[in-house]
């Protein structure tokens, strides 16, 4: 008899049933969280290219990368000394002016201009802001100061300004993305 | 609650009878709102707030449907189509100004709403499920306004969104995925401002469900009152209508002047002039503030700059923000005294008038100040109290504090004597036996 064989028909209808409505229940779901992500045009508008030839030693300019601003800093000797005066190991996010620049090109720090804190934009990059205590951005949301490096030195930030990929195109073009 | 001395619904008209056979509205309405709900009638002007909760409700969806008809959800366009509807629509001034000072109103009545519930302990056993309920409407309160606040595309609009969708990202590992997901792209643009808009549009609806469920849980007890002691016979209460619906009546004019004076006198007092600057996601302005009614919870946030051993300042200050919310759901657990109200207890009193209050004050004054000393020092004091206050205070005051002796009787409270309970008291426990 059936009845007696292992499984049981209303058992096998039972479970075949519910998983049949759980796979199409998650089928439904994945959609509807999915289109909630990022779009193809959003994701498209990745790559940016900007010139820096006009940029002096002190100097800095703001360009957008993803909708984002983004720092381009052309560092002075002396802001150069000052990121490679301090041990890296002392900081919160440990990382040197060198790992966060290109080989042969360290006076030119490219990083984004989001406050690793909660995404303002900090102070620094335009002509006149503050610089903050350690001489490179203050985010004027909850006091988060970086360095000549971009680099977290007080307040409630967790981590360095951030390093986007990029390349140099030629001695003046940077590409970023 | 059915006290057995309550008037049942009785239709006297003929379709009045057709009708409650087939849908019985009327009938709840009765039960709900009108003379078959009995009221304690010690109750004193704090038990107006969460009428005119409700009514703010109401207010912020009648004049919210408006402002969608001439809104339009798109980063181009979004900022010129608030100005245009206080510009150019018919009473479109009146409509906007209305729904902005509304959001601010609905908070000053729900907060004290809430601070009603602390003094007079309305989250004690048996309505706790009132009170969770409450802090859900709180929380989805909360999130409405958010996104109402960024609807307009100024700048404070832009960068309130970037920095709330930026808590998210503190999140451990997810983070940063859950950020953009939620936003539909790395920073808020048009993507983030029509699911924003939709949400404003779809939440009110949902508060509405859960206050529905809020008022039906409240009405399993029945309301409590300023001595926190239960009603015992039917001198203790009278019926909601006509009493109650008069009272509220009174406070709907009060409410109403004050809130005509905001709207037709002050409505920018409490809104930022950067928000009449279109949004710009490349300059973030010198000192960015939210709403008012969120600045307790956003000195929080600052009040954490030290990494607290592996947990970053950035998550901490996250976490304690949302945890200053979370800790009330456990509160009818953490509080384990018997006596409801705060007027019959001494201690926890002193420390509601000269503890919470304060810390609240200075919270809410450093939320809304520069991220600066001495500010952010004033908020990490006031914090800790405030955690202290709900995870320490509490349950201690709880266990040690004598509390003064209780009224008999709610009509004892308000008469000095309660003769019908009196006489029917040596019966119960006779019975009972």
């Amino acid at each position: 008899m059936a009845e007696t064989e292992g499984v049981r028909r209303r058992d096998f209808i039972n479970i075949a049933a519910v998983s049949a409505a759980g796979v199409a229940g998650i089928g439904i779901v994945v959609p509807l969280v999915s289109q909630m992500s990022a779009s193809a045009d959003v994701l498209a508008a990745s790559s940016t290219e900007i010139d820096i030839s006009a940029i002096q030693p002190g100097q800095a300019i703001k360009a957008v990368f993803r909708k984002q601003p983004v720092f381009v800093r052309n560092l002075t000797p002396k802001e150069i000394a000052e990121a490679n005066a301090v041990d890296a190991s002392s900081l919160r996010d440990p990382q040197t002016l060198e790992e966060r620049t290109k080989e042969g090109k360290e006076n030119w720090l490219i990083t984004m201009g989001v406050c690793t804190h909660l995404g303002c934009v900090p102070l620094g990059a335009g002509e006149g802001e503050v610089k903050g205590e350690f001489g490179g951005y203050f985010c004027p949301c909850h006091g988060s100061s970086y360095d000549t490096a971009a680099r977290i030195r007080k307040g409630p930030a967790p981590k360095n300004l951030e390093v986007p990929d990029y390349t140099f195109s030629s001695d003046t073009v940077v590409k970023i993305g | 609650m059915s006290f057995p001395w309550v008037k049942h619904y009785t239709p006297a008209h003929p379709f009045m009878k057709w009708m409650d056979d087939r849908l019985p509205i009327p009938r709840l309405v009765y039960n709900a709102v009108g003379g078959g709900y009995e009221v304690p009638r010690n109750l004193n002007y704090f038990w107006n707030f969460g009428f005119l909760a409700g009514l703010c409700l109401v207010l912020q969806i009648v004049t919210g449907i408006v402002m969608a008809m001439h809104y339009a959800a798109n980063t181009a366009v979004a900022f010129d189509t608030i100005e245009m509807t206080v510009r150019d629509v018919n009473w479109g001034w009146l409509m906007r100004y209305a729904h902005a000072n509304g959001a601010s109103a609905f908070f000053v009545v729900i907060y004290i709403h809430i601070f009603r519930g602390f003094y007079y302990g309305s989250y004690k056993a048996p309505r706790e499920m009132v009170w969770l309920l409450g802090v859900v409407i709180f929380l989805l309160m909360m999130a409405t306004a958010f996104m109402g606040y960024v609807l307009p595309w100024g700048q404070m609009s832009f960068w309130g969104a970037k920095v709330i969708t930026g808590l998210f990202g503190a999140i451990p590992f997810v983070g940063e995925p859950l950020q953009q997901w939620l936003l539909g792209g790395f920073a808020p643009d048009n993507a983030a401002l029509n699911r924003f808009f939709s949400l404003h549009y779809l939440l009110p609806f949902v508060i509405l469900g859960v206050v529905i469920l809020h008022i039906w849980a409240l009405h399993i007890p029945g309301s409590s009152n300023p001595t926190g002691v239960e009603v015992k016979s039917s001198s203790d209460t009278v019926p909601f209508y006509p009493f109650y619906v008069a009272k509220d009546g009174w406070a709907i004019g009060v409410f109403a002047i004050l809130f005509a004076i905001a709207v037709f006198y002050f409505p920018n007092a409490l809104g930022h002039p950067d928000n009449y600057i279109p949004a710009n996601p490349m300059s973030t302005p010198a000192h960015i503030v939210p709403e008012w009614y969120f600045w307790p919870f956003y000195a929080i946030l600052r009040a954490f700059t030290q990494d607290f051993f592996f947990i970053p300042a950035k998550l901490m200050g996250v976490l304690a923000m949302f945890g200053a919310i979370l800790v009330w759901f456990f509160l009818p657990w953490l509080d384990k005294s018997p006596v409801r109200s705060g007027g019959y207890r001494p201690l926890y009193r002193k420390f509601f008038f000269f503890g919470l209050i304060p810390a609240m004050a200075v919270l809410f004054y450093c939320g809304g100040a520069p991220a600066a000393e001495p500010y952010v020092m004033f908020s990490q004091l006031a914090a800790l109290y405030y955690f202290a206050h709900f995870l320490i205070i509490i349950p201690v005051v709880s266990a040690i504090e004598k509390p003064l002796p209780l009224p008999f009787s709610i009509t004892e409270a308000v008469l000095g004597k309660d003769d019908e309970a009196q006489l029917s008291v040596p019966a119960a426990p006779a019975s009972a036996v």
